[in-house]
Parts: structure tokens; C-alpha cells; sequence
């Protein structure tokens, strides 16, 4: 059997590379991979906790394939704005983006 | 046994080191691509968890939709090469003395604290969830179970496809 906290230190890696790659990204798809990866560690967690300390309840998983989904529809938002912010400014660099109109 | 714990460190490890290298990557194809491997090891750890069900719904929402899309956009945004992005040393470097004492700090806590039932191999039993027992907890409305939040969530996607569409469309 795997020990619980293997599971826990993968994920927070993968959680602080996610908050690394946040603070020191210009590109805006970048940004938003970084914040995959940390939804992604959140959902490792929540399964992890699910099975190891409740393995007769459901709800952890739930909480992973719910935020899946939730995740999947922020991401087509963010790329749709994503692309209108390109075709407005013409790059997605987060240094170049500080109006709200033109 | 020892399998299992042979694929869980190769899985480990391929997770830290295409994570790593996503956040790094100058080239946004290549940054996708090791997002994608993160991804599909992850589909491994919930495989490894006995959670058949999510590992197929992180391989057919995530690998498959969500990296089409990171894809796509990549595609139209890179004009001139995209490499265009310059280092920013005083935010790397706070990003890494933020992330090295995160990853300290919640080591620490994890291996200093004792939780219930994580050494017990009989619990976290090795039986697969029935995939019956998860569409009646998703589809019902007892104690439990969640087709509000499987409602409200359809129509979040609905609300975030009609945005998509609105925001994306050529005028």
C-alpha cells in the first residue's frame, strides 16, 4: 500500500510548480496552464482523502469529477477571452494589457 | 505489492518533472505538450486509487478536450515565433523562494501529522466503485447525492459555451 503522504507531496509539488509558474509567467496561456496544474493538485487531493480516510463515501470523488468540469468550463471562457485580448492588443503578454478600453 | 509501488514513483515522478518543465518552457507548444503528460499521469493516480470512472473522465475531459483547446488558442495567439518572452529575475526569483518554502512548509505538515487510517491497507480497499452506485449518487436527491449541483452545472457549461461563443465571434 502506497503510504497517504506520497499522494499528498506529489500533489503539493505539482500545486507550488502551478504557483511558480503563476507568479513568473508573462505569457496569459501560460498562466493558464499554471492554474491547471493547480486545479489538477486539487483534485489528486480530494480523491486521495476520499479513498484513504472515507473509502465508503463518494463525496471526494465527486468533489474531483465536479471540479473537472467546472474546470473545463473556465478554461473555455478564459481562452475565448484569451483570443479576443489578441485580436484587440495584439499579444497576450500581461505587461502589454493594461487597458480596459481603446 | 511492490509493483504498484513501482508505478506509483514512475508515475511521481514523470508528474514533477513535466510540471516543471510546463511552467519552464519557453515554447508554448512544447509547455502544452508536458501539461498533457501531467495530465494523462494523473488519469495513472486515479488509477492506482481504484477511481476507474475519474480516471477516464480526467482522460476525456482534460487530455482530450482541454489540451485541444490550450492547443488552438496557442496556434492562433503565436505570431511572431513564441519565444518572445523575456526573463523577469526579481519575479523569478520570488517565485521560487515562494514555492521552495510552500513545498517545505506542507511536507513538513504532511509527514509531521497523523492521520487516521492512512497505514491500514484493508481499508482503502481495492474494489473499483460500481458505476451504477455513481449514477445514482449523481442522479438522485437524497442525503449524499447531487443532481442539484449536476444541474447547476449543466447549465453553468451551457452559460460558459453561449459566453464563449459571444466573446470569441468575429465582429
Amino acid at each position: 500500500m502506497i503510504p497517504m503522504s506520497h499522494y499528498l507531496i506529489v500533489s503539493s509539488i505539482m500545486f507550488f510548480v502551478g504557483v511558480y509558474g503563476f507568479i513568473a509567467r508573462k505569457n496569459l496561456l501560460a498562466v493558464l496552464i499554471s492554474i491547471e496544474l493547480i486545479l489538477n493538485s486539487v483534485e489528486i487531493n480530494f480523491s486521495v482523502f476520499n479513498r484513504y480516510l472515507y473509502p465508503d463515501h463518494l463525496e471526494g470523488m465527486f468533489f474531483s469529477l465536479f471540479g473537472i468540469a467546472i474546470s473545463a468550463a473556465e478554461t473555455a471562457v478564459a481562452i475565448a477571452i484569451i483570443i479576443n485580448i489578441y485580436r484587440v492588443a495584439g499579444n497576450i503578454d500581461v505587461r502589454h494589457i493594461d487597458k480596459l478600453k481603446h | 505489492m511492490i509493483g504498484t509501488l513501482i508505478v506509483f514513483y514512475i508515475l511521481a515522478a514523470v508528474i514533477v518533472v513535466s510540471s516543471v518543465l510546463a511552467v519552464t518552457s519557453r515554447r508554448m507548444l512544447r509547455a502544452a505538450t508536458f501539461l498533457l503528460l501531467v495530465l494523462i499521469s494523473t488519469a495513472g493516480l486515479y488509477l492506482l486509487l481504484n477511481y476507474h470512472f475519474l480516471a477516464v473522465v480526467q482522460l476525456s475531459v482534460y487530455a482530450g478536450g482541454i489540451l485541444i483547446l490550450f492547443i488552438f488558442a496557442i496556434l492562433l495567439t503565436s505570431s511572431r515565433g513564441d519565444r518572445t518572452e523575456a526573463h523577469d529575475r526579481q519575479r523569478m526569483v520570488w517565485g521560487i523562494v515562494t514555492v521552495v518554502a510552500g513545498i517545505g512548509i506542507t511536507t513538513w505538515v504532511t509527514l509531521k501529522h497523523k492521520f487516521l487510517y492512512s497505514d491500514n491497507p484493508t481499508i482503502a480497499g481495492d474494489q473499483q466503485i460500481p458505476v451504477s452506485r455513481i449514477g445514482h449518487a449523481l442522479m438522485g436527491t437524497d442525503k449524499y447525492e447531487y443532481l442539484l449541483s449536476f444541474e447547476a452545472l449543466s447549465i453553468l457549461l451551457l452559460a460558459c459555451m453561449l459566453g464563449g461563443i459571444l466573446i470569441a465571434r468575429k465582429r
